[in-house]
């Protein structure tokens, strides 16, 4: 039966999805500044868990989401009574989206946050 | 003849496996006394994964320590989950409404089938039939996508929490559902064929790693490890729990598949298989009698009230679930005035099943090493919870030890 499900696999599509690219780049910044177009990811399901999302307008200041986050990604800055997140350690448990009063969190379906310095822009969100 | 004298006369030599090794895929480290190619002892020292989540847990409040818990293992994370809400709701005295403890059972069910799909897939790539585990994780990704389906998150839902569940099984959900468990349904004929009528796979595991009916019972060891040694134990079955006591469930024992029970690798195999079986019957029992209803803490109003409510009550509770690997049980005490808890205490399975490997390596080849090694299913990082680092020395304290600091402590308490 097995062997059925070999042969079988020799004309089907592979599982895999090669994302970004086929094969391994020489160099990888190079072709990310090439431009070419890369092989999309696999699309993520309704209300998925991704890159949170801060409406800074709408936040109150309250420190509830810090207090229910499980990683201290949450950083109060008193002097503007708004919030800082340091995306580079945040579990995607989404309790801060629960429990904002002011529904100024929400949480995206972004998910390629790989990057070389944890303090970068895109990982730190005010 | 003196301790020295034997020591000098013995035939056998002793190789180290471990920390790290090939065919471990967590640190532990084994010495193995051998006898030509054969094993006559084992010792085995755990300890190299030690992270203190513990104490990070004595650190926070539950809601924080929550999915703290869940990554202490990545493959049975709804499991930690589970038993960390079931110890602070009895800690605390909450009660969780029928239709959040269907959707647990659900959830957990879930992620039996694709840990023992896993556990499939590595015990083919330990015997080199890298095939059959390039096959079983493949068939693995469906039950990934309807978890993420249903929780938003691949691995580490963060589903569960402390009176309830986040997020409803809906009714476009359930079909989806439905269609996943039809898929295993069908593939499961083709997995019992490749793993128990293969000739290679029987001849690498029949009579290998053998854990008697009486040494898994003296030795405690729970889980598949227990159930494929003919002892009936299991949780959901002997102390039912959550929606489990509505559902049909015996505990599976290999005798259910051949005559006899053996105890050995091929047995757990039987079992783990079997058992996913038996999580499709479960899932399909639970999404028949889920309730209509409410599914528990979930808005801002109930989450801020727990807080208060955690902070004004004290108290202690355990919580104990059946995971993928075994019995897991967490204990957590509360004090006044306080929403931080000052003791949290886990055991996981492995750590239960850790003294049965003895009986299993005695008489064993070299080669059956790995197999055996992962045949128990060990989860190192859920296990290494004692380790002692004083003075940039390292200890790892022996019974006598911990007897000594537990006399010396009820001598400090009476004063």
């Amino acid at each position: 039966m097995i062997l059925a499900q070999i042969i079988e696999q020799l004309f089907k599509k592979p599982a895999t999805n090669k994302f970004p690219v086929k094969y391994m780049p020489k160099s990888v910044s190079a072709f990310l500044k090439s431009g070419r177009p890369i092989v999309p990811p696999v699309p993520t399901p309704p209300r998925f868990r991704g890159k949170l999302i801060y409406h800074r307008e709408k936040c109150v200041g309250c420190e509830q989401c810090g207090r229910v986050c499980p990683a201290n990604v949450i950083q109060f800055v008193p002097q503007e009574k708004k919030v800082r997140f340091y995306l580079a350690r945040c579990t995607f448990c989404g309790q801060c989206t629960d429990i904002c009063p002011a529904d100024a969190i929400e949480m995206s379906n972004e998910f390629l946050l790989a990057d070389y310095n944890k303090y970068s822009k895109n990982l730190v969100l005010e | 003849m003196t301790e020295e004298e034997a020591r000098l006369q013995r035939t056998y030599y002793t190789i180290p496996i471990g920390p790290t090794h090939p065919s471990l895929k967590e640190p532990l480290q084994f010495s193995f006394d051998l006898e030509g190619e054969r094993v006559v002892d084992v010792e085995i020292k755990p300890g190299w994964n030690h992270r203190g989540l513990e104490v990070l847990g004595m650190k926070r409040n539950p809601l924080q320590t929550l999915y703290l818990a869940e990554r202490l293992c990545g493959i049975c994370s709804v499991s930690h989950l589970i038993t960390f809400s079931r110890a602070v709701e009895n800690a605390l005295g909450i009660a969780v409404p029928p239709r959040a403890e269907y959707i647990r059972v659900i959830i957990a069910e879930l992620e039996r089938i694709h840990s023992h799909i896993l556990w499939a897939g590595v015990a083919a790539h330990e015997l080199g039939f890298d095939t059959l585990l390039h096959l079983t994780w493949r068939v693995r990704e469906q039950v990934m996508d309807i978890l993420e389906l249903l929780t938003g998150n691949r691995v580490n839902y963060a589903l569960v929490t402390i009176g309830g569940v986040r997020r409803d099984i809906t009714r476009e959900q359930e079909p989806l559902v439905r269609q996943a468990l039809r898929y295993y349904k069908d593939l499961l004929e083709m997995l019992v064929d490749a793993f128990l009528h293969d000739p290679t796979i029987e001849l690498r595991t029949r009579d290998v790693g053998v854990l008697s009916y009486k040494d898994a019972l003296e030795l405690m060891a729970v889980g598949p490890t227990a159930r494929a040694s003919g002892v009936k134990k299991d949780i959901r079955v002997d102390q039912p729990y959550l929606a489990y006591p509505a559902l049909e469930l015996e505990p599976i024992t290999p005798d259910l598949f051949r005559p006899e029970v053996h105890g050995d690798v091929y047995d757990k195999i039987i079992v783990r298989l079997l058992e996913v079986e038996q999580s499709i019957g479960l899932i399909e029992q639970a999404l028949e009698k889920m309730p209509e209803g409410e599914i528990g803490r979930a808005t801002k109003e109930e989450m801020t009230e727990l807080l208060v409510q955690i902070k004004k009550r004290e108290g202690e509770g355990i919580g104990r679930h059946e995971a993928p690997r075994g019995e897991l049980f967490h204990y957590i005490r509360f004090q006044r005035d306080s929403e931080i808890p000052i003791l949290w205490k886990v055991k996981c399975p492995t750590y239960s099943n850790l003294m049965s490997y003895r009986p299993m390596f005695q008489g064993a080849q070299i080669a059956d090493i790995p197999i055996i090694i992962a045949c128990i299913d060990p989860c190192i990082a859920c296990m290494d919870r004692v380790i002692v680092r004083r003075d940039g020395r390292e200890e790892t304290w022996q019974i006598a030890q911990l007897l000594a600091k537990s006399w010396e402590k009820t001598r400090r308490l009476k004063g």
